[in-house]
């Protein structure tokens, strides 16, 4: 099993137009996001801030639910699992 | 042709062009509509906004829409009322209503969308779509439907009945969706990165959108003869509509229309069930930490709010304050400001109030200041939350004498009170 992120479109054009990456299975998803970080280098400043906590206006989820809620960076991470990076939007 | 320039980046500043952007790719913060104001300045008179339509539209060298060819279904130009009865109930000598229940579908959101569509067909757009909590939803369908643009509409699964009504009856596409507002909002700002040829009006053309909000500034306003209130209390979801109001009194003075520097005092109202902006303020946080919403207000249950810590910025510095109401306050302040004022508002009007109340009970309003409530959404949409406590006085058979006697059981008993 792998470990899926899913890129947000205002970020493909640093991942050669990918939206959907695999990566090897983690205890976390730090952990994957600094894998990904490690092989596009670029998107680690777009996702984390200087002192290397998620930017506000960027949401992570991991299967569906955000990693706010459920440990931040540490949130444990299943095989199979889809990790989404997603912009903050308004409401309605 | 409008005056707006350029999308710039709330948070580094970064600037773009005026297309169907509304992130920042740099830092992922939320674009703005910027303007050539000196050009407004020099466009724009009191005498040229009166000769205007009663709409929205009477604002537009303030709106970012380039086109005469607008979809527009007339929101905008609502009544501001005096409310001498609730302000006496509440100890306020000069309090007034932005009754917003009166747009086309029954809320503000009618002004969000007539100036998201009209910008989505100006940048060519054929499908218009939203996440909603139901008041966007009803917009979008109807404002799509009279555009004769497709539109997708997501909504939670637990949303109001009527509101889903309200929405199915303009004949677009409706999904509901198993969870709550945010995790709708999360999947169509996926959805939006596959489908970019659909205009989500709170996604993609969001920084237009928003802008729709300022007119609730521009019109109370203009209503007061071109004066800026003390005080407002506007109930707060994404946060979104709150900044907007800020952001309308300051463009009303730096392009003339204000002789005076405006110094509203902007408080927010969210109800107790979802209330990650207001816990913010009364913990001084600088940010606002997401909650899982529950509560009767559905149109304002949003746990992670995109401009929650924009609107904790204004309330700050503009001396303004947050409360937050029960389901139970929410309900007795739609029955008070509907048997003071005559107004149905729905449960994020309840919430309005309830906040008015608090404020004006602890002293933070003050008895004299002139204050603008912001009443934003009808109550007919939400008619479930009051269902259970509503009954009637009496059921009777057509007769007088059942009528007579029910008149003396009903006199004796008000007159024990």
């Amino acid at each position: 099993m792998a470990v899926v992120i899913r890129i947000p479109a205002q970020l493909r054009s640093l991942t050669g137009g990918e939206g959907e990456l695999s990566f090897a299975d983690h205890d976390d998803v730090g952990q994957v996001l600094e894998e990904l970080t490690a092989q596009f280098p670029e998107l680690g400043s777009r996702i984390f801030d200087e002192s290397g906590e998620v930017r506000r206006f960027v949401n992570i989820f991991v299967a569906d639910e955000d990693i706010r809620f459920s440990g931040g960076l540490r949130c444990a991470i299943k095989p199979g699992q889809t990790v989404s990076i997603v912009p903050a939007v308004a409401g309605g | 042709m409008s005056f707006a320039k350029a999308l710039r980046c709330k948070e580094c500043g970064k600037t773009y062009p005026v297309e169907a952007n509304h992130v920042c790719e740099m830092c992922f913060g939320p674009l703005e509509v910027d303007y050539d104001y000196e050009g407004i300045r020099a466009s724009i008179s009191r005498a040229s906004i009166a000769r205007g339509p009663l709409s929205i539209w009477r604002y537009a060298d303030l709106l970012p829409v380039d086109s005469t060819n607008r979809v527009d279904l007339g929101a905008g130009f609502t009544p501001l009322v005096r409310a001498e009865r609730l302000g006496a109930a509440l100890g306020l000598r000069d309090l007034w209503i932005k009754n917003d229940t009166l747009n086309p579908t029954g809320s503000f959101k009618d002004r969000v969308v007539s100036v998201a569509l009209s910008k989505a067909r100006e940048l060519g757009f054929k499908v218009a779509a939203c996440a909603s909590t139901g008041n966007l939803a009803n917009s979008v369908a109807a404002h799509a439907a009279w555009a004769n643009m497709d539109s997708y509409v997501f909504i939670p699964a637990d949303l109001e009945r009527a509101k889903v009504i309200t929405t199915t009856v303009y004949g677009g596409t409706v999904v509901a969706i198993d969870g709550n507002y945010d995790d709708v909002n999360r999947l169509c700002a996926e959805i939006t990165s596959d489908e970019p040829t659909w205009a989500f009006v709170n996604v993609n053309v969001r920084s237009y959108y928003s802008e729709g909000s300022k007119t609730l500034a521009f019109e109370v306003a203009e209503q007061l003869g071109w004066k800026a209130p003390d005080h407002i209390v506007v109930p707060v979801g994404s946060g979104s509509q709150l900044t907007k109001i800020y952001k309308g009194f300051q463009e009303l003075y730096r392009v003339g229309l204000l002789d005076e520097e405006p110094h509203v005092r902007i408080s927010g109202a969210q109800p107790d069930g979802c209330s990650p902006v207001a816990t913010a303020f009364r913990e001084g946080h600088e940010f606002v930490k997401p909650v899982r919403p529950h509560t009767i207000a559905k149109s304002l249950a949003i746990g992670n709010p995109a401009d929650g810590h924009y609107a904790l910025d204004v309330v700050r510095s503009t001396g303004g304050s947050f409360e937050s109401a029960t389901d139970e306050e929410i309900k007795a302040a739609i029955r008070l400001l509907a048997s003071s004022e005559g107004i149905f508002a729905e449960t994020a009007g309840g919430v309005t109030i309830a906040t008015l109340q608090k404020l004006a009970k602890s002293g933070v309003i003050e008895p004299d200041e002139r204050v603008v409530a912001y009443v934003t959404g009808n109550g007919l949409k939400t008619v479930e939350a009051l269902a259970p406590d509503s009954e009637v006085s009496a059921t009777i058979p057509p007769s007088l004498e059942a009528f007579a006697e029910f008149r003396n059981a009903r006199e004796k008993t008000q007159g024990e009170r």
